[in-house]
């Protein structure tokens, strides 16, 4: 076996070093995509959860409420239980920044902390005073003043000794920045002060948003919690369940961005599988002459699978390294993230785990080997004798394939479909797509007569011109050799598939934001009190439009009509991301003329608790539908609601539920609004009264945006999130094409005397690369209509079943004819370049030499 | 049909082939013999256009072949020549009468004089009920015979045939030589045969050996 892999393995390769070249780079691609990019989301993520450290330290679980806080009054109940050692409470804001002027727009996240209790659970959060000469620094820290780390003093451009304004409703507090924070590590974005004066600087006196706590030894916190009377929305989260909870965030688009880094490494698989079994035909001969003198099926089968591996462990291992390259360029030049706005900010450093690398570095070789198994197989069943007979060709034992394992394959895919998410993963789905490609490759040869033969007879019935003579060639053999037709672009099946889908998906996507966004925005100018807050912030707002606010708005001549709309987070579930609750006037006649419904509302009717309209995601993540009651948090009072209606939103992945504001105010009493949106008189611009509201306003904080601008944004983002998928797709795409490329190369080496042949009979070289195109464009043509049906199929699932379980909203299916037809102009553009290009080389040589005997 | 005039190619400081001559008649069929080096591939190259010349001329029909470029002299090739390879050479994906068939096509056949020509022919060779017959399916005298039908389908003005039963068991190879020589008489057709048994050589018209780069009469 070692001489026969040295010799006869190892001889092939350095004959057509090429040949191993692509498929070693094609696996250390997909390696590398894959690794690289769960890479920079561990590392991101890893970063994020060292933040949420910082903030709870040492503390054995905690006491969360909704972002607007809590009443202090629960810390007396808390801290009352004698399992309870230390309760540390916090009052967590996100301080909206308007001084300096370079920084409006911005905010902080400022933990408010006593410093007694907060020195034992989480130092981090302890500041380090400046104290000037002659000054008695010794009771500094309990002083009114801000601690910065030093991430956020470098960020915001900031010292120790500057002074910074925060919009708190309608005032701006001036806040000095008393020094910083030595515990803090490197990345993290944490701000601290003392909390009587957060409490009172950020007028939520008597507020608190969480209490660290520490418990006594063996105490079980989920028993001592569930004695204690908690308000609505207030619960107890394990430390444990805070990473978690950081996790889950973004775990979906984690997991999906991975899927899809994978394409490039399935691509490769399938990339292998068509240079293997073209190196395989080209060897038949060779193979055929082993078996006769003595290799066993086995040994011939393992001599070939364990080529493909050698070719998966190199390309692994290259992967490997450059995985480790490309994630490492990407955290300094673009931070950890990619595009979804989970780590937006976030300056992670690369965390380098063995176990990962070792699952990509398997998945590499396996995708090789499964690759390299197939041709192995089929050679080692063949029939030597038949493969030495002259007149035998390299479809001599094509006996028909059978269509029951692609058939199966496809009802396999159908069952997986029916499976729920795994921890709103959809796994049974990702793993349908998979079955589904491999499928689609293996029905192709059945496929292939139905495209091929049609066009044989038809050609052949015709009298062509002589020049025509390539397009008789290629049909004929097309039609009589289906096999070579399925083994030349299976890699372009899948990623062309793939290409589909996502731009189906995509455009789909696109155009049900849109629509969307017109159906949200109806008015002509929304003003929004709060800047803009991370994904996960913890923290409540400080800025809010003020009674003065309302009344400039509502005065402006130009505006027409104010509808303010007060929105908070609130928390359903504690181990769930909080939930958008938005209050905002409804008519409860006619919901849907403020809300883009997906079916009929429920008729609300006196007696009923107060309606609430759900978002998709709350359907999917809470079970909620139609004509149930849901209990809210609103006030420290679960309030019972009735789901009359389930809306679209795009906007809030983990779930918004919109109320009508006159129950909040009922409920709340507060009065307080967060957004605003204006109609204007038929003659107003929009512009103008936007530049005149922007000085008037005493939250200076407020952002007014034009409709057009919002959806202009808005689209932005969308692009921006979904331009490293369209990366990622493009590599899998190039390794098809490289596919295509290595196929017709090997194609050509392998039919040397076939083209030699040729070329006495009286073709000449123009025709055989004529020749060659055209079976180029046919074989890639045959992997479009195929890749077609098959990505279609796979945007289905990307829609209708990916997207559901992963982030719970739909969309319209919208496929992007527009797209579809470029790419496959492209695709058919570069198939038949790469099949000249590497034809080339089989009419370079001498005809004479292509059909010796002894060649 | 075919005349060759000190025809000279040398490989390197060698010349394979010097001041050759060489007159073929319509109809008329000539041996080529001589030892494995002597030349003979390289003559049947020459005279077919896939390799050039150093000195002289090769007229096929009156056109110096010399004189054309490669495309040109490919298409003389497609009109005028037929080919017989001792290894075949069918095309394994095309059943009998597409292989016969295809020097057809090359020339803009219509498809209906196509299905007359290669019945013919294949009937000639005694394939006739073998149409639809793929090449693995058939033995190597027989795999010759469509050989020797496609060299003739199109009919050439001159048919080279290159061992055409090296890989034959002797039966058959008497069987296919005796096909081939009366084919070639049968339509009219000039033709060389490059072997280096003298028993194959037999069976054409007059024999010539190639000896230091000349023919010289066997």
């Amino acid at each position: 076996m070692r001489w026969l892999l040295a010799h006869l393995i190892g001889g092939y390769s350095r004959q057509h070093p090429l040949r191993a070249l692509v498929a070693v780079v094609a696996i250390a691609i997909g390696v590398a995509l894959g690794y690289a990019v769960h890479l920079i989301n561990t590392s991101a993520l890893a970063e994020f959860a060292s933040a949420v450290r910082s903030v709870t330290g040492q503390a054995d679980a905690s006491v969360v409420g909704p972002r607007e806080g809590f009443g202090e009054g629960v810390l007396a109940v808390v801290g009352r239980d004698p399992a309870v050692e230390l309760a540390s409470p916090v009052l967590e804001v996100e301080a909206a920044l308007v001084e300096p002027e370079r920084l409006r727009g911005r905010t902080l996240p400022v933990q408010g902390i006593d410093l007694f209790r907060a020195a034992r659970l989480t130092p981090s959060l302890i500041g380090e005073p400046l104290v000037e000469d002659g000054e008695d620094g010794r009771f500094a820290l309990l002083d009114d003043g801000l601690y910065l780390a030093p991430a956020v003093l470098a960020e915001l451009g900031l010292a120790v000794g500057d002074t910074i304004g925060v919009q708190v409703g309608a005032q701006v507090e001036r806040l000095r920045i008393a020094g910083s924070l030595p515990g803090a590590s490197a990345g993290d974005h944490l701000a601290s002060m003392d909390i009587g004066f957060a409490q009172w600087r950020f007028d939520r006196l008597g507020q608190l948003s969480r209490i660290d706590l520490q418990l006594t030894p063996g105490a079980d916190p989920r028993r001592i919690a569930a004695a204690w009377p908690l308000p609505a929305g207030v619960a107890l989260q394990t430390a444990g369940e805070a990473s978690t909870r950081v996790s889950n965030l973004s775990r979906a688009y984690r997991v999906n961005l991975n899927v899809l880094a994978l394409v490039a490494l399935f691509t490769g698989a399938f990339l292998v599988y068509s240079l293997q079994s073209q190196a395989v035909a080209a060897r038949r001969t060779q193979l055929a002459f082993l078996r006769v003198i003595g290799t066993t099926r086995g040994e011939v089968e393992r001599l070939l699978v364990i080529e493909a591996a050698a070719f998966g462990l190199a390309g692994a291992l290259l992967g490997i390294l450059a995985g480790l390259g490309v994630a490492a360029a990407a955290l300094r030049l673009l931070g950890g993230d990619l595009g979804s706005g989970f780590f937006t900010g976030v300056q992670p450093a690369l965390v380098f785990q063995l176990g990962p690398a070792l699952g990509f570095f398997a998945l590499g070789v396996a995708a090789a080997t499964v690759g390299g198994w197939m041709p192995a197989r089929d050679a080692a069943r063949s029939l030597p004798a038949l493969a030495l007979k002259a007149g035998s060709g390299l479809d001599h034992d094509a006996s028909r394939s059978p269509a029951w394992p692609g058939l199966a394959l496809l009802a396999a895919a159908g069952a997986l479909l029916l499976l729920p998410p795994i921890r709103e993963i959809p796994l049974g789905a990702y793993l349908a797509i998979a079955l589904l490609l491999v499928a689609a490759v293996l029905l192709k040869p059945r496929v292939a007569p139905w495209l091929f033969v049609p066009l044989r007879r038809w050609l052949a019935a015709r009298t062509l011109p002589a020049r025509a003579a390539p397009w008789w060639l290629a049909t004929t053999r097309l039609a009589a050799t289906p096999r070579f037709a399925a083994i030349g672009a299976a890699g372009i099946v899948a990623s062309f598939a793939l290409m589909v889908a996502m731009a189906t998906m995509v455009a789909s996507f696109r155009a049900s934001v849109d629509q969307w966004l017109e159906q949200v925005l109806p008015a002509q100018v929304y003003v929004r009190a709060n800047p803009t807050t991370s994904a996960s912030g913890l923290g409540g707002s400080t800025a809010y439009l003020t009674a003065e606010d309302r009344r400039v708005l509502a005065a402006h001549p130009q505006v027409d009509r104010v509808e303010l709309t007060r929105s908070l987070k609130v928390s359903v579930d504690p181990a769930r991301a909080a939930v958008s609750l938005i209050a905002r006037p409804i008519d409860r006649a006619d919901p849907a003329g403020v809300l883009p419904l997906t079916g009929s509302a429920l008729a609300w009717q006196e007696g009923q608790p107060p309606p609430a309209w759900v978002s998709e995601a709350i359907v999917e993540l809470y079970g909620a539908s139609v004509g149930d009651e849901i209990a809210l948090p609103i006030a420290g009072r679960a309030e019972p609601f009735l789901v009359a209606g389930v809306w679209r939103d795009y906007a809030r992945q983990f779930g918004a539920i919109a109320i009508d504001v006159a129950d909040y105010e009922r409920l709340s009493g507060e009065r307080t609004r967060t957004e605003a949106a204006l109609w204007l008189t038929p003659d107003a611009s929009a512009p103008q009264v936007i530049r005149e509201l922007q000085g008037q306003l005493e939250t200076r904080t407020a952002e007014l945006a034009e409709t057009g601008e919002i959806r202009a944004i808005s689209l932005r983002i969308f692009d921006r999130s979904f331009a490293v998928t369209y990366v990622l797709e493009l590599a899998a795409i190039v390794i098809g094409l490289v596919g295509i490329a290595a196929t017709f190369s090997a194609q050509a080496i392998v039919r040397t005397r076939e083209l030699g042949m040729l070329r006495h009979l009286g073709v000449t070289r123009g025709q055989i690369l004529g020749l060659l195109a055209i079976e180029g464009l046919l074989v890639t043509a045959l992997a479009i209509v195929i890749g077609l049906v098959t990505g279609l199929a796979v945007a289905w699932i990307l829609i209708e079943i990916v997207n559901p379980q992963s982030f719970h909203w739909t969309m319209d299916f919208r496929l992007p004819v527009g797209l579809v037809l470029g790419l496959i102009a492209a695709l058919l553009a570069a198939a038949a370049a790469t099949a000249v290009v590497a034809g080339r080389r089989a009419v370079s040589g001498e005809a004479v030499l292509a059909v010796r005997e002894d060649w | 049909m075919l005349s060759i005039l000190g025809l000279t190619r040398r490989f390197g400081a060698r010349a394979i082939l010097h001041d050759l001559a060489l007159d073929l008649g319509a109809g008329e069929y000539v041996a080529v013999v001589g030892e494995s080096g002597a030349g003979k591939s390289t003559l049947l190259n020459l005279i077919a256009g896939l390799d050039v010349p150093d000195g002289g001329q090769i007229r096929i029909d009156g056109t110096d072949i010399a004189a054309l470029d490669e495309d040109a002299r490919t298409r003389l090739r497609r009109t005028r020549v037929g080919f017989v390879f001792q290894a075949f050479h069918i095309l394994p994906h095309l059943n009998l009468a597409q292989n016969v068939e295809l020097p057809l096509v090359l020339l803009g056949t219509p498809p209906s004089e196509r299905t007359v020509r290669v019945r013919e022919l294949l009937t000639a060779v005694g394939l006739g009920d073998r149409e639809a017959s793929l090449p693995r399916e058939l033995s190597g005298g027989e795999l010759q015979r469509v050989a020797v039908a496609r060299a003739l389908v199109h009919r050439p003005a001159l048919v080279l045939a290159d061992e055409p039963t090296g890989n034959l068991d002797p039966d058959t190879a008497d069987r296919v030589l005796a096909l081939l020589a009366r084919a070639i008489k049968a339509r009219g057709a000039a033709g060389v045969l490059v072997t280096h048994s003298e028993h194959a050589a037999a069976t054409a018209d007059r024999v010539l050996r190639l000896d230091h780069g000349r023919l010289v009469p066997a």
